[in-house]
């Protein structure tokens, strides 16, 4: 009997998802399931998960939950207000600095002109992230290329307080973050239809409302992908507001990175970097409820 | 006639390019208007211009008496129907339909009778609520027509709107279209590089060629009258003898030569192939001066496989009377 094509796809199958499921399961499932793990237990002297003896009574006695309780101190809770409203922040931000770009690249711009405007875009990743943001201090401080020219300019006096300022950080997380929504915006964008622009105007609608009625919600896929990926990263940033920030502008990623270090009780970084994805997909798949029920295009 | 549209004179350059070359055409009021030619020969910039979407580079062109030079395409008292439909994605059908009348000057309590009626005309009741990618090929014409309709443009352009369709679904949106014209008495000017269905639906039809309008006449006419080689090549009659053109089914094949002094004429010929089409029979033939010419005959009998066949000697017959003179050749076309 000849061996059914069906089987020899099956397996082909498997072996081609092979690789994928060997990188998700060693890459991410399998330390998602370690940070589960570690943040039920309590942390020794040294910061590591100490090992429980008993775990009936310790389940008993509700220790299993001190790490999340510990997270809901109104110190971490006001960390986790300033992150959420900063990453909010940096997204609405980059949206209306990125839409403008966007549009332009796809559907102003000279044909020759697209390319070098998206390596524009683009080539900031050439250099490291760290190096950049570290490139900003000489920008902000007292001292800087900024406050140094505003005083040449003559346009103030002494020199204006924006390194370790939240101002900072937000300036940092805008730059940081622009590129990752520029792009989705112009995949929407450069694919759109042009002669929906024109049908559009042909049935009477102006430039304005062609964009209102038509250009942005065909960009809506854009826009959504573009903000996941700027609030995303945005609310777990720690990078920009240690180098930018100063002590006071802790958010929610300093906390989690500085529980795993300096802070030295590992449980509770644990604790709240899980809290912080569950957190994260409840928006995620929040907002991809809503969109089925209410027909918008999902992007997600 | 009662002028609803004027091109005086327009040219259309891209770059060196001439893509529309000094075209003057009036089209009347009410009138199915076809522009008919190959890929490339100017038909859609022309209709493009009139839409507002190109701007012509000389000359003028006047809608319902109106100068359109700097008027936008949505201040034309134009619609056009695209070749791909261009229907909105994101929007209902209904939507899609109800998109233009916003900016037109009715009270918003009329709108959902101007779509209902919009929706009746082009029978596409009950499908309000669907998106364009849950409709078949026919329904999303149909949605862009109503789109159209519903504003009740003095002109609509029709960009290639069959194109995208099967064979049958394309016969019977030419009989469609053609009533509904009729019915509503709208100026239809539609861009065909398809001959039959030009035919079929045009009082009027304009032959383009390289930029230029060839011929424009009743389509009867361009059929049985065309003024130059290239229309009549274009409508399907090849057949040139004495710088005269003759309809393939007006010539006829006989074993001897046509009597002098009558109104038949006639031409010794090789017969060089036979092709049996069912309805009809169309033969290929050289003359002595190799010559190629067609001939078309309706089988009104049982087809004889005996009857003019491959490598037969025969005379074509025409009438006198039948053979148009290219009167429109100039510039050696």
């Amino acid at each position: 009997m000849a061996t059914n094509p069906n089987r020899v796809k099956d397996r082909l199958a498997i072996g081609l998802m092979a690789p994928t499921w060997i990188v998700l399961g060693g890459l991410f499932l399998l330390p998602l399931a370690i940070l589960i793990g570690v943040s039920f237990h309590p942390p020794d002297d040294a910061g590591n998960p100490q090992p429980v003896d008993h775990w009936g009574s310790y389940i008993q006695s509700g220790d299993w939950a001190a790490n999340y309780v510990t997270s809901a101190h109104p110190v971490y809770v006001r960390v986790a207000i300033r992150s959420l409203w900063l990453a909010v922040a940096t997204t609405v931000l980059c949206l209306l600095i990125g839409y403008p770009v966007a549009f332009y690249i796809a559907l102003a711009a000279p044909a020759n002109r697209k390319n070098p405007l998206l390596a524009l875009a683009v080539i900031p990743f050439w250099t490291s992230f760290l190096i950049r943001i570290s490139a900003w201090r000489l920008i902000l401080q007292d001292d800087g290329a900024l406050n140094t020219l505003l005083i040449w300019l003559h346009l103030i006096d002494s020199p204006l307080k924006l390194m370790d300022t939240p101002l900072a950080v937000m300036i940092g997380l805008v730059y940081g973050e622009l590129p990752f929504m520029i792009l989705p915006l112009y995949a929407s964008l450069e694919k759109l239809d042009r002669t929906l622009l024109e049908a559009s105007a042909d049935l009477g609608a102006s430039g304005s409302a062609t964009f209102r009625r038509v250009t942005f919600p065909l960009s809506m896929p854009g826009v959504i992908a573009g903000c996941v990926l700027v609030f995303i990263p945005g609310i777990g940033q720690f990078i920009v507001s240690d180098l930018l920030g100063g002590s006071r502008s802790m958010l929610i990623g300093n906390l989690i990175q500085n529980q795993f270090t300096s802070g030295r009780d590992k449980p509770l970084g644990a604790a709240v970097a899980l809290e912080l994805t569950v957190a994260v997909l409840a928006m995620l798949i929040t907002y991809a409820i809503w969109a089925k029920r209410t027909g918008a295009e999902a992007a997600l | 006639m009662d002028s609803c549209i004027e091109i005086r004179g327009v040219t259309k350059r891209f770059g060196d390019f001439a893509a529309v070359d000094r075209v003057t055409l009036t089209i009347g009021r009410g009138e199915f208007f076809s522009l008919l030619g190959p890929s490339g020969c100017g038909k859609t910039t022309l209709l493009r211009m009139l839409a507002g979407f190109e701007h012509p580079s000389e000359g003028s062109l006047l809608i319902d008496g109106r100068e359109m030079a700097g008027v936008p395409p949505y201040d034309r008292p134009v619609n056009l129907v695209f070749q791909h439909y261009a229907l909105f994605p994101h929007l209902t059908v209904a939507r899609n339909i109800s998109f233009g009348l916003r900016y037109q000057k009715i009270i918003r309590r009329e709108e959902p009778a101007r779509i209902a009626e919009a929706m009746e005309l082009v029978r596409l009741s009950g499908l309000e609520n669907r998106k364009p990618d849950q409709l078949s090929g026919g329904q999303r014409q149909r949605v862009a027509l109503a789109r159209a309709l519903v504003l009740r443009p003095k002109v609509l352009l029709l960009d290639e709107p069959l194109g995208a369709l099967d064979q049958k679904l394309r016969k019977e949106m030419q009989v469609e279209l053609k009533s509904l014209q009729r019915r509503l008495g709208i100026t239809f000017v539609f861009v065909t590089h398809d001959q039959e269905e030009a035919l079929t639906m045009s009082d009027r039809i304009a032959v383009m060629n390289g930029g230029r309008v060839e011929q424009a006449e009743a389509s009867a006419t361009i059929f049985e009258r065309p003024a130059t080689r290239f229309v009549a090549a274009f409508l399907g009659a090849t057949n040139i003898i004495e710088g005269a053109v003759v309809r393939p089914e007006k010539m006829v094949l006989n074993v001897s030569a046509a009597p002098d002094g009558g109104d038949w004429r006639s031409l010794a010929v090789v017969v060089e192939e036979r092709v049996y089409q069912g309805i009809n029979t169309i033969w290929t033939v050289r003359t002595d001066d190799g010559e190629r010419l067609t001939i078309c005959r309706q089988n009104t009998t049982p087809f004889d496989p005996a009857a003019s066949a491959v490598g037969e000697k025969q005379f074509v017959w025409w009438d006198r009377r039948h053979a148009v003179p290219l009167t429109g050749e100039n510039n050696g076309h």
